[in-house]
């Protein structure tokens, strides 16, 4: 089961504050949330890298899904039947992802997503 | 033939959503746009929906591994739809380049941190 840390105040306003950092970057960038959430549980919160991915992916279920919902109901642009499809090998993907972070460093973690952010980088700024 | 290589870019988008925690919507929007004919804010949209569902997997295999604060997923996602909300004030109040440049810098900052932390200590 999942840690139940104790959460001082300060804590939720710093997670607070990471919520809030996700959406806005969301909403101006197009980039998940994950980007940000991420590194600053592990920069803010000293979480491990398997707890920040995990926990991250959690939050995105609901970031997703509040965005979704806003979506597809104002602007009915979900193209339901692609997505569900294309979905289905997603979903695969994640699952051996998760497998496969289970069995790497988490020191591999980090480097692995400092490369990513590196590359999120260089598209924003030759764009 | 264009099917299979979108289905092939989800396969990847969704182990790099397994293995970094983030939602792969990097690799679905391109998969939907190039492969599958949608436009930029169609795709972005249907990615959305993908994300949702890959996040959900993927948070439960997760949990099953005990890497789950679900105090802490569930106070961060709260509070995303105020941060979307100051996203649309800062967007519209901020050039579009400058909101890149930030980001990117931001982006380079954060990743400097995670090697610098990852990196053993210098020699002695």
């Amino acid at each position: 089961m999942a840690p139940a840390p104790e959460l001082p105040s300060h804590s939720i306003l710093k997670l607070a504050a990471i919520g809030t950092l996700a959406g806005a970057f969301s909403g101006l960038f197009g980039v998940g949330g994950g980007t940000i959430i991420v590194p600053l549980l592990i920069l803010w919160f000293g979480y491990g890298e398997r707890l920040a991915t995990g926990t991250s992916l959690a939050a995105i279920v609901l970031i997703g899904l509040l965005g979704a919902l806003a979506q597809g109901g104002i602007y009915g642009n979900v193209h339901l039947l692609t997505g569900l499809w294309l979905a289905v090998p997603a979903v695969l993907g994640v699952v051996i992802g998760t497998a496969i972070q289970q069995r790497i460093s988490q020191r591999a973690v980090s480097l692995l997503f400092a490369a990513l952010l590196v590359a999120i980088a260089i598209e924003l700024i030759i764009q | 033939m264009d099917e299979l290589i979108a289905a092939l870019i989800a396969v990847a988008g969704g182990l790099t959503g397994g293995i970094v925690g983030v939602g792969g919507g990097i690799l679905f929007v391109p998969a939907l746009t190039i492969f599958l004919g949608l436009t930029q804010v169609e795709a972005e949209s249907t990615s959305l929906l993908m994300i949702v569902i890959v996040a959900l997997v993927g948070a439960y295999r997760q949990s099953g591994y005990g890497n789950v604060d679900l105090r802490a997923a569930l106070v961060v996602g709260a509070l995303s739809p105020l941060g979307v909300l100051i996203g649309v004030v800062v967007a519209n109040s901020v050039s579009e380049r400058a909101l890149q440049l930030s980001f990117a810098g931001l982006a380079l900052f954060m990743a400097f941190r995670l090697v610098r932390r990852a990196l053993p200590a210098e020699p002695r």
